[in-house]
């Protein structure tokens, strides 16, 4: 059992009691809502005639659905103005705070929160999302929940849940130049397998993980979940502390010094104890990209799509599935393959770097004809600053389409879809089957840089070509 | 699709009915209920539209479309089942279509606590004993009764001792896996915990 890790002293600090079956009742700190898993739980409050217990710690934002080319209201889609209209009539009617299309602080909520300074070292966070795992990278306990679960936030800011178990992976030496965050965690899942991490919390340290910016960090504890991992979290340092000060939620004053004490003793202790304990080299690691239909299945830009042989008998049964699925065959290089979209945007990678990196291999270059390329920010103000910059200019300028902020087409929830067996390059975190709204879409995972280099080429790129030292 | 669907509630001490046989691992829960079926704001209509795309693409072959599945309530199926998405809307539409109780080589953790949290009973077996019984259920068909509170499975030809977490085998026992009423009764040490909770201090208000 884990001892005086950063969870260990942020779960002790959040339980409330012990449940008669063996769980815990857990203090939600904060609890992110937005309109997909929402609306059946303020159904089932009224069913049950409770009220919202805390509406001050729950925040509102609206981000599946909404459409990324025209946002004006109603929505063309009638489903899509329902549920924006059912959040924002909940939000009213309990309470609580909603930052809606145009407020400027509208976008995917795993984008929003940190912007806001409302994710914090030390809090629990929970949101109907798989992906809170990403606030994990301030140093809070944040994971995903169902709807009945955030039924039960609105109505008690508890959860019933079973402490999980602490693995470190611990992350050696530092990436190579042309390597980002995306790469590396797509390098972990594949090495310790989509399930590995059920029953886990995934602590990232080591270099590797130090060197990282806070962004970055948000790209890897996000993609915990792919890895099987409901939570993932990073120890705060000097980096976390100047990212939260002086945003709009971060504490002021005489609260930022009490603050800063508390966030600093929270850190995992030199003599804390895992459940399990991984160790690998991060500069070992190459522009990654996935090749099937789970984020584990990927290879390193110049290796080849494995053979059966190769992979373990565990592995085997989902990677022919891939074959078949994917129109691969074994042995073939990923390098070079043609894609038919390209796709910068998510809760992984849609925030301010992202853009500026892609911005970066795009500049004076135009994408391939063969390719339809489009870009929706992670938020109203990545897309703010990024005008800023003057990013959108030359993502236009390259062919990209420039798009409102929004989840869009990393699940394909409003009109932004793959059609038919089209090949997509995407900075997102998911490449089931069907993921990006076809039944027959392919998607292939890889990091913003190189969703540039494949939209430039037409085909899977290097993108260590594409830019200088 | 059963006719009327009536939601499970209180105590669930024995679930009993036909197996059904789902083979795959990691099957994700995109594939049992794809993103464009989560445009509602109630799971209501969510039954007809479980593995939509999966069994459109078998044509009638699906495990959920054969017709001695048809009255079907107990899933069994292999590793990693429900990895993905936190949408409950997917084990929503299993429960809706008519699944009572699953059995797998392992699930996926928001998977599982959404099924707990709705009144599914996720039951685990070693990797042989699934595959096992899903070769059995290639040839005949398998009805089983599941005594929860001695996590046992019977049948006609076969027994089995079946694995669940035990704070969540109690939850069903009880019936308090329907959490709120749970977590409502601690409403005074919750109301404490925010108060002492140090983040809490720095501002009511976000």
């Amino acid at each position: 059992m884990s001892k005086h890790t950063l969870f260990d002293k942020v779960w002790d600090l959040h339980k409330v009691s012990s449940l008669p079956g063996g769980s815990d009742q857990v203090f939600i700190g904060l609890h992110l809502i937005h309109e997909v898993t929402s609306p059946q739980a303020f159904g089932a409050l009224k069913d049950k005639n409770l009220k919202v217990k805390f509406p001050n710690r729950t925040v509102a934002t609206v981000d599946h659905i909404v459409p990324t080319d025209n946002q004006s209201r109603p929505f063309k889609d009638n489903l899509a103005e329902q549920m924006i209209e059912t959040l924002e009539k909940n939000c009213l009617q309990h309470k609580i705070r909603f930052f809606n299309i145009g407020s400027g602080n509208q976008g995917i909520v795993h984008v929003v929160a940190p912007e806001l300074g409302l994710t914090q070292p030390g809090m629990t966070i929970a949101c109907g999302d798989s992906h809170t795992s990403t606030h994990g990278a301030f140093g809070s306990i944040a994971f995903g929940i169902g709807t009945s679960q955030v039924r039960d936030v609105l109505a008690t800011q508890t959860i019933a849940m079973n402490k999980l178990k602490v693995r470190q992976i611990w992350c050696e030496n530092k990436l190579s130049h042309g390597v980002y965050a995306k790469d590396l965690v797509l390098h972990i899942i594949n090495q310790l397998g989509v399930k590995a991490g059920v029953g886990f919390a995934y602590e990232f340290a080591g270099p590797a993980i130090n060197e990282l910016s806070m962004e970055e960090r948000m790209t890897i504890c996000n993609m915990s979940i792919e890895g099987g991992a409901r939570c993932g979290y990073i120890n705060p340092d000097e980096k976390t502390f100047s990212y939260i000060k002086n945003k709009l939620c971060a504490p002021k004053n005489e609260d930022w010094d009490k603050a800063l004490l508390w966030w600093k003793s929270l850190k995992s202790d030199e003599n804390s104890i895992f459940d399990d304990l991984i160790k690998l080299d991060a500069s070992k690691v190459e522009p990654t990209v996935t090749w099937g239909i789970t984020p584990g299945q990927s290879v390193g830009i110049n290796q080849q799509i494995p053979f059966l042989e190769k992979l373990s008998p565990n592995d085997q049964f989902v990677a022919k599935e891939a074959y078949e699925y994917m129109g691969f065959k074994p042995g073939q290089s990923i390098k070079n393959t043609p894609v038919d979209v390209c796709f910068i945007g998510s809760c992984t990678n849609g925030r301010i770097s992202d853009l500026r990196v892609a911005a970066k291999v795009l500049k004076d270059k135009k994408v391939s004809k063969t390719v339809k390329a489009f870009v929706v920010p992670g938020s109203e103000k990545v897309a703010a600053e990024a005008k800023q910059e003057g990013l959108d200019k030359i993502f236009k300028e390259s062919g990209f389409q420039w798009r409102e902020p929004g989840c869009s087409m990393c699940l394909a929830m409003n009109s932004d879809k793959l059609i038919g067996n089209q090949v997509s390059a995407s900075s997102s975190n998911r490449n089931f089957k069907g993921r990006q709204g076809s039944p027959t879409g392919r998607t292939l995972l890889m990091s913003p840089a190189m969703v540039a280099a494949a939209a430039i080429n037409g085909k899977v790129s290097d993108v260590r070509k594409f830019i200088n030292k | 699709m059963k006719s009327e669907f009536i939601p499970p509630i209180g105590k669930i001490l024995q679930i009993s009915g036909k197996c059904i046989s789902l083979i795959g691992n990691d099957i994700d829960t995109d594939r049992i209920i794809p993103a464009r079926f989560l445009k509602c704001v109630n799971f209501d209509a969510l039954g007809k539209s479980v593995f939509e795309d999966d069994r459109k693409n078998l044509k009638g072959r699906h495990p959920l479309d054969l017709e001695e599945n048809k009255n079907g309530s107990i899933l069994i199926v292999n590793s990693n089942f429900g990895c993905g998405s936190s949408r409950e809307h997917a084990p929503q539409a299993l429960m809706r279509w008519g699944i009572k109780a699953m059995i797998g080589e392992s699930f996926a953790e928001i998977f599982y606590s959404n099924c707990i949290a709705i009144g599914i009973p996720c039951f685990t077996l070693p990797k042989k004993s699934i595959q096992d019984m899903q070769k059995y259920i290639e040839n005949k068909s398998l009805f089983l009764e599941i005594d929860l509170k001695n996590s046992l499975a019977k049948s006609k030809d076969l027994n089995f001792i079946l694995e669940i977490k035990e704070s969540s085998r109690k939850m069903f026992l009880s019936g308090e896996w329907d959490a709120t009423a749970t977590l409502l009764e601690n409403v005074k040490l919750v109301e404490r915990k925010y108060k002492e909770l140090t983040y809490i201090k720095f501002g009511d208000e976000f």
